[in-house]
């Protein structure tokens, strides 16, 4: 066993160790809230795609998000129920209008989603057992993740008060509640039946869809099916897409169509640098205040590279200890951002690992620039 | 004893500098240390002792001329080999350069582990047991933060002998000194070095040590110059 130099040297002093650490587990929580962010953005801007139970999906070919949706004729999906493998299709409306919180009377843009209860596709928990509640008039499901400025809807509910406001202009019931989460595009989301969704929108044409959610019989093939679609189907203005698919479109908006998922890189390599800017500062400093420390091993016949070794070692230490005070606190601040912001943010398991390696990369390009320093080292001027 | 001789320098010439700026340091050094030899190396500021000192430890390459050291001739030695030609050297620094991190025995374990036929008990007997002969064996866990500048220079020494070294270059040993405990630094370096067998160069100031050389040499601008003392 040979001297432990690295670990002895970053030990020795404890205060620049602890200045050290602290710098790493800052660069860490900023990576870690950044792409946690990210994440949470493309993830819970597809809540709703994930629940939805169908196979195959049709939307008007110019919807690049659900925010933005464009409508379709419903024949186009009728046309398809035709088709051999195709089980049933269901269309689903989607739109925003204003909900008004029952308690401060103010109003707030919510997101409408409307289907027939007998058909229902949308299997977030709550939604199939109460779906039947909306068969009456002006009876809502209510998302119990939604924004809290919408009024404490869920706390209401299960007090089993009769929870009544206005959407638009129209009188609702909360009939039950979902738990889907907010994005950054919506605030809040009610489901109810197509029926009580067009006396909501009571200005949109009939006839008119914006998601068609197609479901194959049991032994079909999806990409034959989807092909079989595509290929028969061929009109200008609607796309076809699995369900994967569907998700990737949605994501794809959000990636290249808004600065949010270049803000996010941006403010995750901004860690970075602080980070290698900070632990450069360290290794540096330790090299300089040594120098003639390890100029003396030199001249004992310390080689060049074991000095190297010692000083990626030390980086690696550093980036390694680091991390865990870095993971502790980002979990913690992620569990408070995704109480305040209702986001699905949380620990992953890929992303720690994703930001482990960003740690320890951090540290040996500081490790790289500082050891210019350690040629300085020369054995001859000590003397 | 062997008559082999530890260094053995034949018309050396160093220079510093390139072109117009060339500047000789050295001329025509010849010198020859037999082994077991207590010698000290005098002379003023500037005369090119420590860079003799430098060029002998393999801490410079030398010119021309010639330079054998325990028979390797270092003039156009190769990086490697200088770094090797150092692993058989014990240092003394003015300043005793010891690791601030490292307890008194891990910095003389440091001199061991570069050679790895020593196991660990080895290197913890040996360590013990030249702390002890320096005089700190009831010190060997103290960092040189807790140690006096004589102690820290005597952990110098001992992390400079315990790996037996053919030879010990040491400059100026004594100078951040006061007088007793220089002279018991030199004594102790002295002793050891009896015992070993082991060549000594000091390069000193210093006249309250001159006692303890069998040979005195002195350089003046780049020559050298050589004295028998009386040892008493």
């Amino acid at each position: 066993m040979k001297t432990p130099l690295a670990w002895l040297q970053l030990t020795h002093e404890k205060t620049r160790l602890l200045v050290a650490l602290a710098g790493i587990t800052f660069a860490d929580i900023l990576m870690f809230m950044q792409l946690g962010f990210r994440d949470a953005l493309f993830d819970s801007a597809v809540g709703l795609h994930q629940s939805l139970d169908g196979d195959i999906f049709v939307i008007n070919s110019k919807t690049d998000t659900l925010i933005e949706i464009r409508s379709f004729s419903q024949r186009r999906l009728y046309e398809i129920l035709g088709v051999n493998e195709v089980k049933s299709v269901t269309p689903i409306y989607v739109g925003f209008s204003t909900w008004k919180n029952p308690i401060e009377r103010k109003k707030y843009n919510i997101l409408n989603v409307g289907l027939n209860p007998e058909k229902n596709v949308i299997m977030l928990p709550g939604v199939p057992e109460n779906i039947s509640v909306t068969q009456q008039q002006d009876v809502v499901l209510y998302d119990s993740l939604a924004r809290k400025e919408f009024g404490p809807i869920p706390e209401l509910f299960e007090s089993e008060k009769t929870v009544k406001t206005e959407i638009g202009n129209r009188q609702i019931t909360v009939g039950g509640i979902f738990p889907l989460g907010t994005s950054f595009g919506i605030d809040g989301t009610i489901i109810t039946s197509d029926v009580n969704f067009f006396r909501l929108f009571s200005d949109r044409k009939q006839g008119l869809i914006d998601i068609g959610v197609i479901k194959l019989k049991p032994e079909a093939n999806l990409e034959e099916n989807l092909e079989f679609l595509r290929k028969n189907f061929n009109y200008e203005d609607i796309s076809f897409y699995s369900k994967e698919e569907l998700i990737q479109h949605e994501k794809n908006f959000w990636q290249n169509r808004t600065a949010i998922g270049f803000i996010f890189t941006l403010g995750t390599i901004m860690g970075f640098v602080v980070g290698t800017v900070i632990v450069y500062q360290i290794l540096y400093t330790d090299v300089a205040d040594h120098l003639p420390e390890y100029a003396t091993l030199k001249a004992m016949g310390y080689t060049d590279f074991y000095l190297l070794t010692v000083v990626f070692q030390e980086a690696i230490i550093l980036g390694c200890i680091g991390f865990i005070p870095g993971v502790s606190f980002s979990m913690l601040l992620y569990y408070n951002a995704a109480k305040a912001t209702g986001l699905p943010i949380m620990m992953l398991t890929s992303r720690a690992i994703t930001v482990l390696i960003l740690t320890v990369l951090m540290c040996c390009i500081s490790g790289i620039i500082a050891v210019g320093k350690l040629h300085a080292a020369d054995p001859a001027d000590i003397f | 004893m062997n008559n082999l001789p530890v260094i053995n320098i034949n018309g050396l010439n160093h220079y510093y500098g390139k072109g117009e700026l060339r500047k000789q340091i050295l001329f025509n050094i010849n010198l020859t240390l037999q082994s077991g030899e207590v010698v000290i190396l005098k002379g003023p500021s500037g005369s090119g002792k420590t860079t003799l000192l430098t060029l002998m430890g393999g801490l410079r390459s030398p010119q021309t001329g010639s330079l054998k050291v325990l028979g390797q001739e270092l003039v156009g030695a190769k990086k490697h080999q200088l770094v090797k030609i150092r692993r058989n050297i014990g240092y003394i620094f003015q300043s005793h350069n010891l690791l601030e991190c490292l307890t008194a025995t891990q910095n003389v374990a440091m001199s061991l582990e570069l050679h790895s036929q020593y196991s660990k008990e080895e290197i913890k007997q040996k360590t013990q047991e030249i702390l002890k002969a320096v005089g700190l064996g009831q010190r060997i866990n103290y960092y040189p933060g807790n140690l006096s500048g004589g102690q820290k220079q005597r952990v110098a020494i001992a992390r400079a002998l315990v790996s037996h070294p053919k030879m010990v270059l040491a400059d100026e040993p004594t100078a951040s000194l006061d007088s007793k405990s220089g002279h018991d630094v030199v004594n102790i370096m002295q002793k050891l070095a009896k015992e070993q067998g082991c060549t000594i160069l000091i390069v000193t100031h210093d006249n309250r040590i001159l006692d303890v050389a069998d040979r005195i040499v002195e350089l003046e601008d780049g020559h050298l110059k050589q004295s028998k003392v009386e040892v008493i």
